[in-house]
């Protein structure tokens, strides 16, 4: 039987953590998932659509000499072949990174990654352009590849991006937080000082939808239709504006049902742009959608940061300062989908949960021979990296000091009355309590019961492992001030209309990718108005049809979105104040809320509904000076702060001491994502973050061989977890409201995915405890921990 | 070459190159586009459909070896309008965020059902086990199919011999 246990809410939070907007109700877009009715982008079929395919460069360094496409041409159902030299006439060769560099959108001079495009293929249907692609010609000069990020700083190491004027060598950045000195000053006097490297992989975030676009350019109007697997469709149209000169007004970018995102659809990919030359070239819509090896191995990647960390701490086990130093591998071209000003992303939280005296990181960006990309697969920003290094720190830390993974995290928490707590790089934690989610999670796992039965089992020979890992994240992003994407400030818009007869539609700047913004939006402003939910319509995904705003990654939805749409909504209400007190001939300030109408104060009879007020907004009722006759309305949204969902987090694993084979039997995650909108949403994204970190703990990788050949570009090489892979979840919350949201609300769409790897290489590193090891990177596949066993730990790269 | 085959109860009689795989001809040539694909090499089952009552994965399956045969797909398990206790499980236990996946992994409940209608949750497990979802972890996904087994329709809809109300695109009515 699944077990799940819910445990009632943290009750030290105040509020006793009800969840709002109905809690736990059916998702409103079911019906039509279930069905088979969802409209996914390679279900758009438009009249006289033709078929792009993509061709691909099958060495990672290499000039190019020469193509010829006449065979292709000739090809009786072929339309339209594009080369690098075609874009360069059209100046579209090169198009603007979100990070400050450009990418190539066709190969021009030099192959700088295996997979990377070279040509573009138009025809009648996706097997002739298939066929197509075999018939092009290119010859190529190889060049050795940069594939160790290690070497990439090597006085001889191959400069891979000559294409920049003036470029000696593969730096793409330096950057650094935190105070050098004054944490140097914290490690001198320190009891006790551990350093591990900790490698976080290359990984991918392989949602089951690959990306793809279809691309409708209007010839006689100019206008631009563009249907993509995009996260971000608002952010997309102004960067096509910015970049192919087409007039903002003249584009509609249309993001669909889409089938995962995980951060792998925020960035815009060269596919999307050739899909739109390849409509202007033709006359015709043009649809591109790749293959699953064409996802692994060309669209954005995830981490890939060697970390040396260290971590100081008196002898009685109070931590007293963190250090790292990073060599993040951005692949060919810095095309991180992150703010701008945030090169490593939010990676500066490493100071994780905990009361710290000092800390200070810095990370160089490398660029190698490798697919681009870095920010994606739930990360949050990086927050990933940080928080999986923090909390391998700390169990390294334990070891050494020989206590308790969970008593030293209890012992150096930030403490409820710190907060807001302004960590030593720069972040203002808006609020937390960790302790209790900690003891709550050691009390669904029976903590020392599981102690206990580990000393059995040792006594046995058996290899039993139980991992601890507390997360912060930060998410949200975010103030507009702080945050902005090729300055797009991080903002979102809300537009809200209430028809005549009470009915709804919300329009939101975000867009799913399977997080149920149509039900938990509707639910947000069921809660505000006491409309429910089923007479709310939710309207995303197309930029004609919604407010701009900067799109779904690193958990902004609720956050962001969430409270653009509470305050829409209190806007509406407000405005429903003066239209009720108009038609109940009273003063504004004579009428009190209750949910879904205005009534009079003392005279609780006398009100309106706000369906009620509906009608007379749009009906005869004269309104007051400054109230226009409807009920709607519209805000953007710019948060004061970041929100900082945490989590506790405990994971059992048995390692066959024959085979090195990891079960993972539990995993116990209790989360505090703030303010609880639907339960069971919560619970399906935590599920599905929790499944993400066995991947990456145990499985998952894009590994390359030392010619740059992509080892990983397919399933049959790049392992996912199936229903047998993982266990039962048992799932747990605490409550703590964000106090700058409106609704108190804090995001949980990457918590898991953050805090679940640590806690699985935890268990596996206590499971080998026996054996001396006391680090392993990931992947922890059975001839790795095997190797681990045998005192050979290797680096996965 | 000429192929025919009865998909969700209806035949269905097409002329398509050999090479054709049977996602592409129940997508493209059928109009179904409830059937997904995820991979091209049988790992992630997203376009798993029912030949003869067997899950199969239809991207590596030719449209022409269905030739003859009973497909039934997405758009085939409601009979009449009324949801199959799959497909309300699924709904009941959030055992979909996406929904990309979730064609495939109902009809593989179905099938499981059919031969087992009380299966246990190890069963369940291994019943998906050659199909992937990134977005649910899966629980949630036993636990609709648990949910189902627990709410039998009076009448089967399987055993309905193909009456599915899966004729919205006409061309599937031969």
């Amino acid at each position: 039987m699944t077990t799940v246990q819910e445990h009632a809410p943290n009750p030290a939070a105040g509020d006793p953590g009800r969840p709002i907007g109905y809690g736990r109700i059916q998702r409103k877009e079911d019906p039509r998932f279930v069905r088979g009715k969802g409209n996914y982008l390679d279900d758009i079929v438009l009249p006289g659509m033709l078929h792009g395919a993509v061709l691909r460069a099958p060495v990672a360094h290499a000039r190019l000499v020469s193509i010829d496409t006449t065979a292709a041409l000739a090809h009786p159902k072929v339309l339209a072949v594009i080369t690098g030299k075609d874009l360069q006439a059209l100046n579209l060769a090169w198009a603007p990174t979100l990070s400050a560099d450009v990418q190539a959108v066709l190969v021009t001079d030099k192959v700088r990654f295996q997979g990377q495009e070279v040509a573009f293929v138009v025809a009648e249907d996706r097997y002739a352009a298939r066929d197509a692609l075999e018939l092009i010609d290119v010859e190529y000069d190889v060049l050795p590849p940069v594939i160790d990020a290690r070497r990439a700083m090597d006085a001889d190491a191959p400069v891979i991006r000559d294409d920049i004027e003036g470029r000696t060598d593969n730096r793409i950045f330096d950057w650094e937080m935190g105070d050098a000195a004054e944490t140097e000053a914290v490690f001198a006097a320190a009891d006790v000082v551990v350093s591990q490297e900790v490698v976080y992989p290359r990984v991918h975030p392989a949602p089951m939808e690959t990306c793809g676009a279809v691309a409708d350019f209007d010839p006689v109007d100019g206008r631009l239709t563009l249907y993509e697997t995009t996260q971000a469709p608002h952010a997309h149209r102004t960067l096509y504006a910015m970049v192919a000169g087409i007039p903002e007004h003249k584009i509609r970018v249309v993001s669909p049902d889409i089938g995962g995102g995980f951060g792998n659809k925020v960035g815009i990919y060269p596919g999307y742009v050739l899909a739109v030359v390849g409509s202007i070239v033709t006359g015709r819509p043009v649809k591109w959608v790749e293959d699953r090896s064409e996802n692994l191995m060309s669209t954005s990647f995830a981490r890939d940061y060697i970390m040396q960390g260290e971590i100081a701490a008196t002898k009685e086990g109070k931590i007293l300062a963190v250090r790292t130093s990073v060599l993040a591998d951005h692949g060919a071209f810095n095309a991180t989908a992150q703010p701008t000003k945030n090169p490593a992303g939010f990676f500066s939280i490493f100071t994780g949960s905990y009361d710290l005296k000092a800390a200070y990181c810095k990370v160089r960006g490398v660029y190698t021979n490798k697919a681009p990309g870095g920010v994606a697969y739930a990360c949050s920003f990086r927050v990933t990296e940080a928080v999986y290094l923090v909390e391998r720190m700390v169990d390294i830390l334990a070891r050494k000091l020989e206590m308790d993974p969970a008593e030293l995290r209890l012992k150096n928490f930030i403490r409820p009355e710190q907060f807001p707590y302004a960590n030593k790089t720069g972040w203002v934690y808006d609020s937390g309590n960790y302790e209790p989610a900690m003891r709550l999670s050691m009390q669904m796992a029976g903590y020392d019961e599981l102690r206990r039965e580990q000393l059995e089992k040792r006594d046995r020979g058996e290899l039993m492992g139980i991992g601890v890992a507390f997360f912060t994240e930060t998410v949200g992003a975010g103030p507009r001030k702080h945050f902005d994407i090729v300055g797009l400030g991080m903002a979102d818009g809300a537009e809200l209309r209430v028809h005549p007869t009470g009915k709804a539609v919300v329009r939101i700047s975000v867009q799913s990718q399977g997080q149920g913004h149509e039900t938990t939006f509707a639910q947000i402003v069921a809660e505000e108005l006491g409309i429910p939910p089923e007479s709310i319509d939710v309207v995303h995904g197309d930029t004609d049809q919604t407010p701009f705003g900067l799109g779904t990654y690193g958990s902004r939805s609720t956050p962001v979105s969430g409270g653009a749409v509470a305050l829409v909504a209190r806007k509406v209400r407000e405005k429903a104040k003066f239209i009720a007190a108009a038609m109940l001939e009273a003063r504004p300030e004579d009428l009190e809320w209750e949910k879904g109408r205005w009534f009079v104060k003392g005279d609780p009879g006398v009100g309106k509904t706000i369906a009620e007020i509906a009608l007379g907004a749009h009906g005869t009722v004269a309104l007051p000076e400054g109230i226009d006759g409807n009920l709607d309305a519209e805000v953007t949204y710019d948060p004061p702060n970041l929100t900082f969902p945490f989590g506790a987090y405990i994971c059992v694993v048995d390692v066959d001491a024959g085979t090195g084979a990891v079960k993972v039997r539990r995993f116990i995650a209790v989360d505090d994502c703030g303010t609880r909108i639907n339960p069971m949403i919560i619970e399906g994204q935590v599920h599905g973050g929790l499944t993400d970190g066995v991947g990456m703990a145990l499985m998952e990788i894009i590994a390359f061989d030392e010619d740059g050949n992509c080892l990983s570009g397919s399933f049959m090489d790049y392992l996912i977890p199936t229903a047998m892979e993982v266990p039962d979840w048992e799932t747990g919350y605490t409550v703590t409201p964000s106090p700058h949201h409106p609704i108190g609300a804090k995001g949980i769409g990457e918590s898991a995915t953050v805090g679940s790897p640590p806690a699985i290489v935890n268990a596996i590193v206590d499971a080998l405890a026996p054996y001396g090891v006391t680090h392993m990177d990931m992947p922890c596949t059975p001839a790795r921990v095997w190797e681990a066993m045998q005192g050979r730990p290797r680096p996965p790269v | 070459m000429q192929i025919s085959m009865k998909v969700n109860g209806n035949d269905v009689t097409r002329d398509i190159e050999p090479r054709v795989l049977l996602v592409h001809f129940i997508r493209e040539e059928l109009g179904l586009t409830g059937t997904h694909w995820g991979c091209d090499t049988t790992n992630c089952g997203t376009c798993v459909v029912l030949m003869d009552g067997q899950p199969v994965k239809s991207c590596t399956v030719l449209a022409v070896m269905a030739d003859g045969h009973e497909i039934r797909t997405v758009e085939g398990l409601a009979a009449d309008g009324t949801l199959d206790p799959v497909q309300q499980g699924f709904m009941e236990e959030h055992g979909l965020q996406c929904g990309f996946c979730t064609p495939g992994m109902m009809l593989t409940a179905r099938a499981l059902l059919d031969r087992n209608p009380h299966p246990d949750a190890a069963e369940i497990r291994e019943a998906i086990s050659g199909q992937i979802c990134r977005c649910t972890g899966y629980a949630t996904i036993v636990r609709s199919v648990q949910w189902a087994a627990a709410h039998p329709l009076a009448k089967d809809p399987a055993a309905d011999d193909g009456a599915a109300g899966a004729s919205t695109a006409e061309e599937v009515t031969a």
